[in-house]
């Protein structure tokens, strides 16, 4: 099973941290990463710009009908795009961890060493296998996936 | 009645503490309904902290709270069964009252049962440490499942579950036979040993030397039921000679100081003390369990700190019979940090070289600890760094953490 860690954090205290002490939490963040790798739990991972980066779009008005031919579409509204992020939080998503755990004690575990588990919340959460009208994968999320 | 309630109410907490399982065990004796002897009692403390501070505190309060216990599930029997089988359980409580009301002074201590029903093979590993903390000792789900690291709400269904199946499965209510105990007695340890090293090491510090101090109770109280067993004794010893340690295993500033740097003037002499004659008593009454030998190698390496005395050599011994009672590659690994004091690190490190296959230690952070250490002593610097680096990763303790990333940035500066 596959689960995302979500690695949350007040940015604007993460960008106030002088480089070198910066680096310094890197190097467990980099040693975390090794461990994962070495016990074979480890997928992917990213750190995200902060929020002030970000852009949302959104559809604004119109009213949202499933056509026959299955697609969702959106009727009379018009595509927006904002600065900034979906929802303003007091902590934001700062990056994460996507790992290979047998169930969600493990992956709490795994969590559990994070070292952003020390300075802000880590939600974790299972992803969903996801798999097209083929029965392939479109979006592997464990190796029970059937691959064609 | 100015500060009636305040003495009731530690006269509730100190009744709870000492008597909590010994209530649950012998309400749900019968019935092997755990969960409703837990919910009788817990109304039955209610009414106590309710009519204590009026009344005063019974003479004999465990069975002040047996007999309103005992009420309470008697009404829930009736609202429960059917006439016919609510009638037979009904009189079942009532000799069981009357037993009890004739000798109040003499409740039967059923906790020992009560230990072996949550340890039944029946009962998924996990959660037989979960289920003797609850409902020997009393402590919430909320309690149990900060330390075992899963959600409060997880923890009650798991906890419900387990006690369900108690009652379904029809999990004996009994302390083994004699030709069952030793694998029994096992479980019942090993529930209780997991939850001393839960608050020793793998959370924090918060919240975690309540947990140690519960598991010391536990050993304690099985010691005192089962007083010919030593294994219980050893792992009573294994937990204390752990426990002596506790003030010298942290320096000032909160940084991991590990056992050869220690100083043994902060070890507790008095838990040394009695950890000492707790494994006396239990080698005397042979034979040795895996929990007798931890605890001597524990006594070893404390004569050795203490008198510098090289118990090494009796160390590595000790080891080896426990690797054959246990073939566990955490017993591989603590042998070989032993022998690199014994031989030498190259020793060591060709001793713990079939591990590095094994799965179920690329996890454990102390293997890779240990090898990161070991490399660093016979000069390869670079496979050192790269263990030490995986060791630190896997460590959820800042204090840990702290530690490896001195002997990270010593490594690449020298």
């Amino acid at each position: 099973m596959r689960y995302m860690l979500m690695l949350y954090a007040d940015e604007k205290v993460g960008t106030s941290i002088p480089a070198d002490q910066m680096a310094k939490a890197m190097e467990t963040m980099y040693a975390y990463h090794e461990a994962l790798s070495k016990a074979g739990a480890f997928v992917a991972t990213s750190a995200l710009a902060p929020t002030w980066d970000s852009k949302t779009l959104h559809m604004e008005g119109g009213e949202v009908r499933q056509r026959d031919d299955g697609a969702f579409v959106n009727e009379g509204g018009e595509l927006k795009v904002e600065d900034g992020p979906y929802v303003e939080t007091r902590e934001q998503l700062g990056g994460y961890f996507i790992i290979e755990a047998a169930n969600m004690d493990e992956a709490l575990k795994w969590a559990a060493r994070c070292p952003a588990a020390q300075w802000g919340p880590i939600e974790v959460r299972p992803l969903v296998n996801t798999v097209d009208h083929f029965g392939k994968a479109w979006c592997a999320t464990d190796g029970d996936v059937p691959v064609s | 009645m100015t500060g009636g309630g305040n003495e009731a109410a530690r006269a509730a907490e100190r009744v709870a503490r000492e008597s909590y399982g010994r209530l649950v065990a012998f309400l749900a004796a019968r019935t092997r309904d755990v969960a409703g002897a837990e919910d009788a009692l817990a109304e039955a403390f209610a009414s106590a902290l309710k009519s204590w501070p009026a009344d005063g505190v019974p003479a004999n309060p465990d069975a002040w709270l047996l007999t309103v216990a005992r009420r309470r599930q008697a009404d829930a029997a009736r609202r429960r069964h059917t006439r016919l089988a609510g009638e037979e359980h009904l009189k079942m409580m009532a000799d069981e009252m009357d037993a009890a009301a004739q000798s109040p002074d003499d409740i039967p201590d059923r906790r020992l049962a009560l230990m072996f029903t949550c340890a039944h093979p029946a009962i998924e590993k996990g959660m037989r440490t979960p289920l003797i903390l609850q409902t020997i000792l009393g402590l919430t789900a909320q309690d149990i499942a900060a330390a075992f690291l899963i959600s409060p709400a997880t923890m009650g269904q798991r906890l419900v579950r387990a006690k369900g199946r108690i009652k379904e499965t029809g999990i004996p209510f009994a302390i083994p036979e004699k030709a069952d105990l030793p694998e029994r007695l096992e479980a019942v340890l090993d529930a209780i040993y997991a939850a001393y090293t839960k608050g020793w090491a793998e959370i924090g510090e918060t919240g975690a030397p309540r947990l140690t101090e519960e598991a010391i109770w536990l050993g304690r109280l099985i010691v005192s039921l089962l007083p010919d067993e030593p294994e219980a004794k050893g792992m009573l010893a294994l937990m204390l000679h752990a426990e002596a340690r506790r003030g010298a295993r942290r320096a000032p500033d909160g940084a991991y100081v590990p056992l050869e740097a220690q100083d043994t003037s902060l070890w507790d002499e008095t838990l040394v003390a009695a950890a000492e004659a707790l494994l006396h008593q239990a080698n005397e009454a042979g034979p040795t369990g895996r929990y007798q030998i931890e605890a001597a190698i524990q006594s070893a390496h404390v004569a050795r700190r203490m008198t510098g005395a090289d118990t090494w050599p009796a160390i590595l011994a000790l080891y080896d019979h426990l690797y054959r009672i246990t073939a566990s590659p955490v017993v591989t690994l603590n042998r070989a940090v032993a022998l690199a004091e014994a031989e030498g690190p190259a020793a060591a490190l060709a001793a713990i070289e079939p591990l590095a296959a094994d799965k179920r230690v690329a996890d454990y952070q102390p293997y890779w600890a240990a090898r990161g250490h070991l490399l660093a002593e016979v000069g390869k610097g670079a496979e050192a760094y790269e263990a030490l680096t995986v060791a630190l990763g896997l460590s959820a303790d800042p204090a840990v953490r702290r530690y490896l990333q001195g002997r990270l940035a010593t490594l690449q500066n020298g």
